[in-house]
């Protein structure tokens, strides 16, 4: 594996208030990887994918994405991600062509390459016969999978999902999980919140986040090993269990 | 540039997709501008009249025959004592009654002199006033003619009289529609533009399509461009079809042209917009949006001199209404449908608009932060 880093945190922390929220996080992610950020409700992850995406001010630490710094550099760091937030972020008034063409426009593609990128795009997600349907008409599956296509549209170096695939069917997380594959076999670095276990033994490496700080991390087999556990979930019950904040 | 086009084509995609939007957009306003202008209407007519006549003599039918013919007033109640009178006011049967003496006649001739008494419910203020007003001049008036009769040798007139003739400039006939419609028309462009504009930056945020929008390479500037020029353009529409209404079912033809009103409204309209952003990027929720909204609109337009002269309020009031926008853009109406002001006549106001539009502008891009602290 390439030992290229296109993100780096260190003692990364957000405090609002007197609330510790994320708390001297510190990993780096490989080029290309599938990288998991796990953890309960509440542990963190949002807050930290927010501050690496420069949503969300850092209160201190260092942190680079893609090169750039996460207190300065904001806007060159928006140029090279792709985001698809939690909450379901296309608009529903509008078809799934014109999602298409104004998510690639804002980030700059000429009309040429909106119209290849939509054409593959939308033979990929096998839905060519509805580019002119409206996106509150789809299923959620649907739906998702469109998000996710949409935020690499612009073939970003890395792109952060957060829960994508909550409330989906198991078939479709399946084919969701595909095209994160794909994605990464591209070059795209993928750096994704889950709570799902299964989802995370399809990650390169994982992190788990507890009350804030990052409790372990490595790939899937060796944090088995360090914990004698025979799946993730047993990993993660056994690493959930120490925190004391909850929701 | 680009990127603003992008934008624009994706906000009037959604805007012109909701057929609610439109209808509220056009036909509301239509409406508002056929129903309004005739109940906003300073002339009191129909002022109920009872009269209690003590005399019953040929002066005093001739002063009450005068009052009726005014048109102003209908009598409606004939009672025999003040009591009576008192009464039918508090039955809401009358607004205004008139105490004829006993010896009106005998005082007015004899000793030159007689009183008159009026009692106004005043639960209307403007009725009231102006009711009590108008019969004073019918008065005033009645005094002159039986002044006239007697004098037979007008040179003996011992007290001159001066009489006043005025001439209505601007509006010969103050025709009071040709003065509130335009008004009006200027109320309902800028309800209509600060609220749609107030609601949008936050319905981002309500279905969360904002981070999406913070996440990307978009520039502050270019999103708050792309959220204003569409309403820009609909509240252009807007005024279009007042000022056609206003052409067509009230004959109302500015004296001057519609380039000045088309000018100003252009500038105008990017401070109320700018407004209507800025209070956008401040809410959370589309309700907390358009209360306020409402709010500041609501006293804009009672301050704005569209009602109550601006002149006629007391200074710290007249210090507000120099703040808000919307008493410059009636101010320009009027002079411009009335007066027929030209640019170089309403250049103070440009300026003046000019300054709200960068202000409100400016703040709301600062305001609105693609990164939470």
């Amino acid at each position: 594996m390439q030992t290229e880093k296109v993100i780096t945190a260190k003692n990364l922390s957000k405090k609002f208030g007197h609330f510790v929220a994320v708390d001297h996080i510190s990993f780096e992610v490989n080029k290309g990887e599938i990288f998991g950020f796990l953890g309960a409700n509440g542990a963190g992850k949002t807050t930290a994918m927010r501050m690496l995406c420069g949503l969300s001010m850092p209160s201190s630490g260092e942190a680079t994405v893609a090169g750039f710094d996460v207190y300065k550099q904001t806007e060159q760091i928006k140029k090279n991600i792709g985001y698809m937030s939690q909450r379901f972020s296309l608009y529903e008034d509008l078809t799934i062509g014109e999602n298409i063409r104004f998510y690639a426009g804002i980030y700059g593609l000429t009309d040429k390459q909106i119209r290849e990128k939509s054409d593959s795009l939308l033979k990929e997600l096998n839905m060519q016969e509805h580019k002119k349907t409206l996106v509150r008409e789809l299923p959620l599956g649907w739906k998702q999978k469109l998000a996710f296509s949409i935020a690499i549209v612009h073939d970003p170096a890395i792109v952060f999902l957060d829960e994508p695939t909550g409330g989906v069917d198991p078939i479709t997380r399946r084919e969701f999980w595909n095209l994160i594959y794909e994605a990464s076999s591209n070059g795209i670095t993928v750096f994704v919140t889950t709570h799902y276990m299964d989802e995370a033994e399809y990650c390169h490496r994982v992190s788990i986040m507890v009350d804030g700080r990052i409790d372990a991390l490595g790939a899937p087999a060796s944090l088995k090993k360090d914990h004698a556990a025979k799946t993730m979930d047993e990993v993660f019950l056994q690493l959930a269990r120490k925190a004391v904040r909850s929701e | 540039m680009r990127t603003l086009k992008i934008l624009l084509q994706k906000e009037l995609r959604q805007i012109l997709r909701d057929p609610a939007i439109i209808r509220i957009l056009f036909i509301i306003p239509t409406i508002q501008l056929l129903v309004l202008p005739f109940a906003a209407d300073y002339e009191i007519k129909n002022i109920d009249l009872g009269v209690v006549d003590h005399d019953h003599s040929a002066y005093s039918r001739k002063l009450v025959d005068k009052i009726v013919s005014s048109g102003y007033f209908r009598l409606k109640d004939y009672s025999a004592s003040y009591q009576q009178g008192l009464d039918a006011i508090k039955k809401e049967k009358t607004d205004i009654l008139l105490e004829i003496p006993p010896q009106f006649e005998r005082s007015l001739v004899k000793e030159k002199e007689a009183t008159l008494f009026i009692a106004a419910n005043a639960i209307n203020g403007v009725k009231a006033g102006l009711g009590s007003a108008y019969i004073q001049g019918i008065i005033h008036d009645y005094n002159q003619e039986v002044r006239m009769q007697w004098l037979q040798i007008p040179r003996f007139n011992s007290q001159p009289v001066i009489e006043v003739t005025s001439s209505d400039w601007y509006n010969p006939n103050m025709n009071y529609k040709v003065f509130m419609v335009p008004g009006i028309l200027v109320m309902l462009v800028t309800m209509i533009g600060s609220t749609f504009a107030a609601s949008n930056i936050v319905r981002e945020k309500e279905i969360g399509t904002i981070e999406q929008i913070n996440v990307s390479p978009i520039q502050k500037a270019q999103f708050i461009l792309g959220k204003l020029i569409p309403f820009w353009l609909i509240a252009l529409m807007v005024l279009t079809t007042g000022l056609i209404i206003a052409r067509l079912v009230y004959g109302i033809v500015p004296v001057g042209h519609y380039l000045t009103i088309y000018a100003f409204a252009s500038i105008y309209l990017l401070a109320v917009l700018g407004l209507g952003l800025l209070l956008s990027t401040y809410a959370q929720t589309q309700q907390q949006s358009m209360l306020v909204s409402f709010f500041i609109t609501m006293i804009f337009n009672l301050m704005s001199g569209l009602y109550t002269p601006i002149e006629s309020m007391p200074e710290w009031a007249k210090i507000i209404a120099r703040l808000n926008p919307v008493s410059y853009f009636i101010e320009v109406m009027r002079l411009v449908m009335l007066k027929g002001s030209s640019l170089a006549d309403i250049k103070y106001h440009i300026v003046a608009i000019l300054g709200f539009a960068v202000f409100f502008n400016t703040w709301a891009v600062l305001n609105y932060r693609k990164r939470s602290g």
